[in-house]
């Protein structure tokens, strides 16, 4: 088997579960003649027919309300956000709706809304957002952020088979980028499981999604330098894997955590709190992190440059916390 | 009374069907007068939001639904959730945050639905999301071929919003069986409709997106209910949408703390002359549809229920503290299954499989457009072309650009974690950086 893009097993993934099910349909713009803005759903239309690859006017609240509506009815909707930064549109929608509706009144909405989020593509301040955080602070929702194409592929297949609605975000600077050989057999990745990438002792890197591979090459390059770096990658911010957080931080005792997020309210204060909660006594230093800037991003490339982590900056970082 | 908005021969409307209609109408005003009760005994704990003198909307309309279609209500329908089978318990429990209620005090007024059995969704209080929420439940059940029809109401106020626009539009381009009524009560909270909608007659609003729009007296139960049956009827058919405009007023405040003398003496005069079910009882007195006995009994009815589901919520508890961290997600405790009423073959390749590609009409061009036409039979102008079954090419994944020109090696370096010898011992907390003058902090 070639390896595949991240781009290709999302695809997959979408494939097989429409395969496996016919209660699971795709909504969006243009996903159907046309593919998709970035191809994800490129054949979907021609094996699955417009009943169940359904094309949108330009209505993302009308596109989440009706898909929610539709999971009430034992469907699966697969939402796509043509960009992730469009949800912003939905947002009632999402976090008032869909989110609170189990809790409210016993209705799971079993939904997956999927979208090319990040940066580092020159796509300007509205084609490049991580918007995770609005909506891991909204409680039932489930928040998947993969990094590599077996996550994509086996995450996706789980959301999808999720009674609950969960936002899956994939970054667009992997979608072609990243490329990996998959199983042949079918497989799944469960929700709310981190992974360690890369076994240390030193100190533990968290990160996800696009900052994994920065991470590992700040990795690679600390090891030349005698530091050894644990290296976990979350996939889900929520439910968050605190066990796995807490186990490394308890092995390593010292904590970076890299996100290309905004830096105020982006996970890694969380997780500095959870930390500080269940692992103080544990911790040898202070709780680092490498964020973007708190600013919208940037448009040309040196000023993006700037604004994201990138190896230098959280290998900076990590040589300052590996001394203490 | 109306006539059938689409001209056909319609059935005339029942003895029995018109004391259904009485029956409902006179419990809605009876479940909220006891609220009222409850209210000034300080027995609601939120809000108290009163649907007086627009009964004949919520009942009329969702009279004209059957058992299987689904609605989902707005704040002042009581009287349509009374129709579809909630019990007025459900009603004064909700309110009263009891753990009896339908969601065991997670939430109050008449935000609450039932999936299962009465197909009810649970509105919430930011205006127009149930429009496309509806719209997916009726192109779900279209697809799952249910054969069923959906039900929303909105305000004139709500009217305003982008998920209005937004829904009314999806539905309209999916033909969707999907029924909006529209209840023009003239006011939003404070606010006229005049100043909210600078046109007469809100169903214009319905007519711009090429879905059937109708303005019927919302005080006249039978105008409703006819119109209501019609549009059910077009959903029925596979006609697409039919927004309802019912023209009524709100003859109490926004919710029971709104005293609402922002409203004109007058007005309020004309359309307190106006009351729905006075109207109802002179029409059934004109008719012979009824006799003096038959009041009894139906006035007697409501009493007993009232009273017997209005001790239950009084005598129920309120929900255990602990509940409030339960039921985020759902783990498990619903099996989740669509209810098919078709073969999935016919949804599934090769049957499913089509040519990708779109049949655009008329082109778009100025010379083609004068077709006129009301909108009520807009079918959309383009559609994906359709070959027939187990024609269609499946691509190869082959056809995904590979733009990377330096590809990482993330995957290979993820599937074999590096290992390391043992950790050593840890240092304390709490030093510092070695060598940062000072050390410590």
């Amino acid at each position: 088997m070639a390896p595949v893009t991240m781009l290709e097993a999302i695809r997959q993934a979408m494939f097989e579960e429409m395969d496996r099910d016919p209660a699971v349909v795709a909504i969006g713009e243009d996903i159907g003649v046309y593919g998709g803005a970035f191809k994800v759903t490129e054949g979907l239309l021609e094996r699955f027919g417009n009943e169940r690859v359904i094309e949108t006017p330009i209505s993302e609240t009308a596109i989440v309300g009706a898909a929610c509506g539709m999971s009430y009815l034992g469907l699966r909707p697969i939402v796509e956000m043509q960009f992730i930064d469009f949800i912003a549109c939905c947002f009632n929608q999402v976090t008032n709706f869909v989110a609170k509706g189990h809790y409210l009144w016993g209705a799971p909405a079993p939904m997956v809304i999927r979208g090319p989020s990040g940066g580092g593509v020159h796509g300007g301040p509205f084609h490049s957002a991580n918007p995770e955080m609005y909506f891991a602070h909204t409680p039932g929702l489930k928040i998947v952020y993969p990094s590599t194409p077996y996550d994509a592929k086996g995450l996706l297949k789980s959301a999808v088979r999720d009674n609950n609605p969960v936002l899956f975000f994939e970054h667009k600077f992997l979608y072609r980028r990243v490329k990996e050989e998959l199983p042949t057999d079918e497989y799944t990745v469960p929700l709310g499981k981190a992974v360690t990438r890369r076994e240390g002792r030193d100190l533990t890197i968290l990160s996800y999604a696009a900052m994994m591979q920065t991470s590992l090459d700040a990795a690679a390059e600390l090891e030349k330098e005698g530091i050894e770096a644990e290296v976990i990658d979350l996939r889900t911010l929520m439910p968050l894997d605190k066990e796995a957080i807490l186990a490394s931080v308890k092995k390593t005792n010292k904590l970076l955590i890299v996100h290309e997020d905004t830096r105020t309210g982006g996970i890694a204060g969380e997780i500095a709190s959870l930390v500080c909660e269940n692992a103080f006594e544990d911790l040898d230093g202070p709780i680092a992190r490498v964020t973007s800037l708190d600013t919208p991003v940037p448009y040309a490339p040196t000023l993006e440059e700037y604004f994201l982590p990138n190896a230098a900056k959280v290998a900076a970082a990590a040589r300052e916390l590996a001394r203490y | 009374m109306s006539p059938s908005s689409n001209g056909a021969a319609v059935a005339p409307v029942t003895r029995q069907q018109c004391l259904d209609l009485y029956y409902y109408m006179r419990l809605n005003r009876a479940v909220e007068d006891q609220m009222m009760k409850l209210f000034r005994q300080n027995k609601i704990v939120g809000g108290l939001y009163s649907s007086l003198g627009q009964e004949a909307i919520s009942v009329g309309t969702a009279y004209a639904l059957e058992k299987r279609d689904w609605m989902a209500p707005m704040i002042r329908n009581i009287g349509a959730l009374l129709v579809k089978g909630v019990k007025p318990r459900d009603i004064f429990t909700q309110h009263m945050a009891k753990f009896t209620s339908p969601t065991q005090g997670k939430d109050g007024t008449s935000h609450f639905g039932d999936l299962k059995n009465l197909h009810i969704v649970s509105p919430i209080s930011m205006l127009g999301d149930l429009i496309p929420v509806m719209t997916g439940v009726a192109m779900a059940g279209r697809y799952l071929g249910q054969d069923i029809v959906t039900m929303t109401w909105i305000g004139d106020g709500g009217s305003s919003t982008g998920a209005f626009h937004e829904g009314l539009n999806l539905a309209a381009t999916q033909r969707a069986p999907f029924v909006l009524v529209l209840e023009n009560n003239q006011w939003a909270y404070s606010t006229p409709v005049s100043r909210q909608v600078p046109v007469r007659d809100l169903a214009e609003r319905g007519r711009a997106y090429g879905i059937t729009s109708v303005t019927v007296d919302g005080n006249d139960a039978i105008a409703v209910f006819e119109a209501s049956r019609a549009a059910v009827a077009q959903c029925r058919a596979g006609n697409g949408p039919v927004l309802i405009e019912a023209k009524t007023m709100r003859m109490k405040g926004h919710a029971q703390h709104d005293p609402a003398e922002y409203v004109p003496k007058a007005m309020r005069e004309y359309w307190e002359a106006r009351d729905p079910i006075v109207l109802f009882e002179k029409y059934l007195n004109a008719n012979k549809l009824w006799d003096a006995r038959a009041k009894q009994e139906i006035e007697a009815r409501i009493a007993a229920l009232v009273k017997e589901d209005l001790e239950f919520a009084e005598n129920s508890p309120m929900p255990p503290a602990e509940l409030a961290e339960q039921g985020v997600y759902c783990e498990g405790c619903h099996t989740i299954e669509a209810e098919w009423h078709r073969p999935k073959a016919e949804v599934t390749p090769p049957k499913s499989s089509v040519a990708a590609g779109w049949n655009v009409k008329d082109f778009g061009g100025i010379e083609n457009s004068a077709t006129g036409g009301n909108g009520a039979s807009a079918r959309p102008a383009a559609s994906p072309m359709h070959l027939s079954a187990g024609k269609a090419v499946q691509k190869s994944s082959g056809g995904l650009a590979q733009q990377s020109s330096s590809p990482k090696k993330l995957a290979q370096q993820s599937s074999s974690p590096k290992k390391i010898a043992a950790v050593p011992e840890r240092r304390p907390f709490g030093r510092g950086p070695k060598g940062k003058k000072g050390g410590g902090r």
